[in-house]
């Protein structure tokens, strides 16, 4: 038997496919942004554009605000994630009745679809009907209406993500915790190490590379955001919540202008992969140093 | 022996699944009145269910076109990708192949890219470049079913990586030995030992497919519509009917309450890429 052969044969259909339909596009879109294409203008076919539409881009006020709002979103909510779920993970790791119970509710809105929890967060949060404005309102006398107020929009839509998405956070810093060693714990604390010590030089140390990944993983996910906001704001009030992934959607569909579309699109992929190497980069080298100690 | 700490511990985590489970009990209060009842001072207790948003759902045709869409793209791409993951992880595993470590890391990178940078390309050759005569795999099931392989076969092959490699070499050598075939020693010795591994890949590949909707929404436009485009249309298109609204939400986050109880350790696995096992 053959058996370079077989293997290949086996791993082909995986390769088509993913050929097909992730480098095609790839490749497509990276002509597409050297052309002027708008299916609507007056003269719909492409011509060859140079760098023109990278040239807008560095210009398009639109564009750099709506980076710099995801940028923003992203903070907030990784970080927010990273405090909430480590102190999660930390009461979720001692004893006590129905743990499994709660951790199974704990882990419910990971699996639910994007689309379905940004319907339940414009459930809450509509006027006149969601319960969010009626109570700020009738408690703390708070005008509470995402359709008009830039901010509150904003950090609605960091509040759902924190929902949405801190369990992960939590499920993967429990895991970590639970497979510490226990030695130097103890001999921290036959040091007469205070609380904080321990946390700071025993427990940081060693969670570092999951915490790591999980900032990692959330980040990535965290700028890619689109369906929740999409239900719950539809990217307003103005552009406010209108992160990268529904402002290349609002380039591309209601202005088809695809020339133009394209670029932003891989600039975006690029300003990704940079701060994924970024990351990655991060990663390593604190490997490598924990390695050398 | 009663501990404090248990009991504190207890009383915090019932108050945290409390926020967790509002805003789901909250839609399927609204997916359970009527609509006269709906607006005004908010009641969280219901006092009888008004089933009409669900009946009245459930028989509409658009709707049941939507379910059954979505129901056929999840079910074919789970198997589609759990079959192809396992003959691709079985290769890398057990085959000498030149690269194959730069294969399996490219194979992954492929779900690190963002979905909305792809959203024109795809756009572009499904309604221009993918078409034989008359036929666009733009607005098909297939269109869609083979699409999310993109981001559903990286995953599988991450988790049935481990799992394969998990089984010993010696047991599919032996057989070879003996003469059976590939496909023997594929059906008879690996398929069951993996089972496990493999039902997990299903489960999870299949609720990524059915909850994914930027490329259902861009992909498709009347044919193969799926779920959470319906939900979708409900904030766009209708003056909003808030009520049948949330039943639909319902009904799209229905499958993921079935199988949570059944994958829920898996999920950090699944959603971190391997990164932390759950």
């Amino acid at each position: 038997m053959n058996s370079q052969k077989t293997g290949w044969l086996l791993l082909a259909p995986t390769l088509v496919i993913l050929f097909i339909f992730g480098v095609v596009p790839f490749l497509y879109v990276l002509v597409t942004s050297f052309v002027h294409w708008n299916a609507f203008a007056a003269d719909p076919t492409p011509h060859f554009a140079g760098v023109d539409n990278y040239r807008q881009l560095v210009f398009d006020d639109q564009f750099i605000f709506s980076i710099w709002q995801t940028a923003r979103f992203a903070f907030f909510v990784v970080l927010s994630e990273l405090v909430l779920g480590y102190m999660l993970a930390r009461l979720m790791l001692s004893d006590f009745p129905f743990k499994g119970l709660f951790r199974t509710i704990h882990a419910l809105p990971l699996m639910v679809a994007p689309i379905a929890v940004g319907a339940t967060w414009r459930l809450l949060t509509v006027p006149g009907l969601g319960p969010l404005p009626y109570f700020l309102d009738t408690f703390f006398g708070y005008d509470y209406r995402i359709g008009s107020f830039a901010d509150q929009a904003f950090f609605t839509t960091v509040v759902m993500d924190i929902w949405h998405w801190t369990p992960l956070v939590t499920l993967t810093l429990l895991a970590a915790l639970s497979s510490l060693p226990k030695e130097p714990f103890e001999q921290a604390q036959i040091d007469g190490a205070s609380r904080f010590q321990i946390f700071w030089y025993v427990t940081l140390p060693f969670l570092r590379p999951a915490i790591l990944a999980t900032v990692f993983i959330r980040m990535m996910d965290a700028l890619r955001t689109v369906d929740e906001i999409w239900m719950l704001t539809g990217g307003g009030p103005a552009a406010t919540t209108r992160y990268i992934g529904l402002y290349i959607w609002r380039v591309v569909f209601p202005k088809t202008d695809y020339g133009y579309g394209a670029a932003v699109s891989l600039v975006t992929l690029f300003l990704t992969i940079v701060l994924c190497w970024l990351l990655y980069v991060g990663l390593v080298a604190r490997r490598g140093q924990k390695s050398v100690n | 022996m009663f501990k404090p700490r248990r009991g504190i511990n207890l009383l915090f985590w019932c108050g945290a699944s409390l926020v967790t489970l509002f805003p789901i009990y909250w839609m399927f209060v609204i997916s359970a009145k009527s609509r006269a009842e709906l607006f005004g001072r908010p009641s969280f207790i219901l006092d009888s269910i008004y089933w009409q948003n669900y009946i009245e759902t459930l028989n509409n045709p658009t709707f049941q076109k939507y379910m059954f869409n979505s129901i056929v793209v999840a079910t074919s791409n789970s198997f589609l990708v759990t079959t192809l993951a396992l003959m691709a992880t079985y290769a890398l595993s057990r085959f000498p192949l030149v690269g194959k470590e730069n294969i399996f890391f490219w194979t992954i990178t492929n779900r690190m890219a963002p979905p909305a940078v792809f959203l024109l390309p795809l756009f572009l050759l499904y309604t221009q470049a993918f078409s034989i005569g008359e036929w666009r795999l733009y607005d098909t099931r297939l269109g869609l079913i083979l699409l999310y392989c993109v981001f559903n076969l990286p995953f599988a092959i991450w988790i049935l990586r481990n799992i394969i490699d998990g089984i010993p070499k010696e047991l599919d050598e032996a057989a070879l030995v003996d003469g059976a075939s590939l496909w023997q020693v594929m059906t008879r010795i690996i398929l069951p030992l993996a089972r496990p591994g493999l039902a997990v890949t299903a489960i999870l590949t299949w609720v990524f497919a059915w909850n994914e909707y930027l490329f259902a929404a861009t992909l498709t436009s009347v044919d193969a519509r799926t779920i959470t485009t319906g939900l979708a249309e409900f904030v766009t298109v209708t003056g909003t009917n808030w009520g049948l609204m949330a039943a639909t939400a319902m009904l799209t986050l229905l499958p993921a309450l079935i199988f949570l109880g059944l994958v829920q350790k898996h999920i950090v696995a699944g959603l971190t890429f391997g990164a932390v096992k759950g």
